[in-house]
């Protein structure tokens, strides 16, 4: 077992989940108040922001990322701002590949947790409200328990989108090792010095993983619905 | 005194109409809103819970719930809200969903056991029957010690003998917490039984305001025995035409001429009427 692992650096993988952590955690927060105003507006802004949101899953990754590296760099009022005021370089670091995720990961937060809000029963959030509960208060104590799954759901799905994005790494972050080398990036790298055998077991990994990550999430939805008879 | 003088523009399944009632509430009184589906009554209850917006005045009291330039945000109306599909959160127990308006565990204790839900305090609402549920959801409405109670339809998912015996608890509550109570209902004998005055809407339109017996009882007066129903069928039987009506839960044959058959038409809404000096009421 050890021999065949021998030489296989776990670096780039640390990397690729310290990453996909911190993105979903910052999408989580921020997420949060732009899915439940977009499920409980009823706004003329709605189908505008709905686009903007969901642009990332359209666009391709080189689009994206080649508008991400031109806005964080220098050459653009917000990259110099960061970089004259608090001497933040933004790209090809991991700073810039946070950044970059967030972006590319936004639809992936926002769209299960957004449907898991209008999935509600509408009365119930106005129950909450005529009990004396503020909007706020009703998203905590009655909106948020109440789709669980949805933000489960939402959550791993974030996690292992930015496990496994490629393009807008390559083009915001380069491929520094142990600042922007993720495991995408190196295997995409072993396979074109013709490393097979460490291509192989690097993929094998990131397969096995996924794959764990997403039953688990299946087996605790299905736990979920039932505990609660499904929803009201 | 509730001084309700409200209008709003409606798009429902009939197209585009408007909502236009104007009704004073004296305190204390349990009022039915009947009328057909799609005739504003759950709208009506909205706007005065705060949850719909709208044009016109609601004033209780002396406090102006909403005027042109301001609406008071349904969390600090201090209703009680029925809703017709229990609307409990599934993720409380009965307790905490009761204790979700407000910590008055005392209040909590004294709803539970008036409405014999004590030992299922600690269950959580999807193990509970429609009942049940209902049960709940009037013991939660009734937590903020609310002015006004408003209930849409909420006793029409239940079967019969849960719902007299839910009729009796509503009435029960509604003396004894002195609540103005607005009632969603389509069944006469719930009406009856519950309400002192029934507004009756259509189309958006108040088109009758007054006591149950008044609204209710199409034949009071006259000397006979009608009741309306629907035209299911009308066959022939050997000679003569035989009419089958549907009245409440029952089938009802009459005979009809020939003449009589050619101008019904199965599907429509009749009365059946008969001469009755001396009607016999008997025990089943």
């Amino acid at each position: 077992m050890s021999e065949l692992f021998a030489g296989i650096e776990l670096e780039p993988f640390l990397l690729s989940f310290k990453l996909a952590g911190v993105t979903t955690l910052i999408l989580f927060v921020t997420a949060l108040p732009l899915a439940w105003y977009l499920s409980q507006t009823r706004s003329k802004l709605k189908p505008f922001l709905e686009a903007v949101t969901a642009l990332p899953i359209v666009l391709p990754p080189s689009v994206l990322g080649f508008y991400i590296l031109w806005a964080l760099s220098y050459n653009s009022p917000v990259g110099a701002f960061f970089e004259e005021t608090f001497g933040i370089k933004l790209v090809f670091n991991f700073t810039g590949l946070v950044i970059a995720s967030c972006f590319y990961s936004l639809p992936f937060m926002v769209q299960p947790m957004q449907s898991g809000f209008e999935s509600l029963n509408q009365n119930m959030l106005d129950a909450s409200y005529v009990c004396g509960r503020s909007r706020w208060m009703t998203l905590l104590k009655v909106a948020l328990p109440n789709i669980k799954p949805a933000l489960m759901t939402a959550i791993i799905v974030t996690f292992a989108h930015t496990v496994g994005e490629f393009g807008v790494v390559l083009m915001v972050g380069g491929s520094i090792p142990g600042e922007t080398k993720v495991a995408s990036v190196a295997i995409y790298e072993m396979v074109e010095i013709m490393d097979y055998r460490s291509a192989h077991i690097y993929s094998g990994m990131m397969l096995i993983l996924s794959f764990l990550v997403l039953l688990g999430v299946y087996i605790f939805n299905r736990k979920h619905n039932k505990k609660l008879g499904g929803f009201q | 005194m509730i001084a309700i003088d409200i209008c709003k523009t409606l798009y429902g399944s009939m197209g585009e109409m408007e909502l236009n009632v104007d009704l004073q509430i004296n305190e204390g009184e349990f009022i039915a809103l009947a009328g057909e589906s799609g005739s504003g009554k759950t709208t009506l209850l909205r706007i005065i819970a705060g949850l719909e917006k709208a044009r016109g005045t609601l004033k209780v009291g002396d406090e102006i719930w909403m005027d042109a330039k301001h609406a008071l945000p349904p969390q600090k109306r201090k209703i009680g809200f029925v809703f017709q599909d229990y609307a409990l959160f599934p993720n409380m127990t009965v307790l905490q969903n009761l204790l979700f308006v407000q910590k008055d565990h005392a209040l909590a204790a004294q709803l539970l056991e008036m409405t014999g839900l004590d030992e299922l305090r600690d269950r959580l609402p999807a193990t509970l029957s429609g009942g049940q549920k209902q049960r709940v959801s009037l013991c939660r409405a009734m937590m903020n010690r609310p002015g006004i109670l408003l209930m849409d339809e909420p006793l029409s998912a239940l079967d019969p003998a849960m719902r007299t015996k839910l009729q009796q608890e509503i009435l029960t509550l509604h003396k004894n917490f002195g609540t103005t109570t607005i009632m969603v209902s389509h069944d006469p004998s719930e009406i009856y039984r519950l309400a002192g005055r029934v507004v009756m809407l259509d189309h958006g339109r108040i088109i009758q305001d007054d006591t149950p017996k008044k609204v209710l009882l199409k034949t009071s007066g006259s000397q006979k025995f009608s009741f309306e129903g629907e035209l299911l069928d009308i066959v022939q039987v050997d000679i003569i035409m035989v009419a089958i009506v549907s009245i409440g839960q029952q089938l009802v044959e009459v005979v009809i001429s020939p003449e009589e058959a050619a101008s019904l038409h199965i599907g429509e809404r009749v009365t059946l009427s008969t001469k009755a000096f001396a009607p016999i009421l008997s025990n089943r």
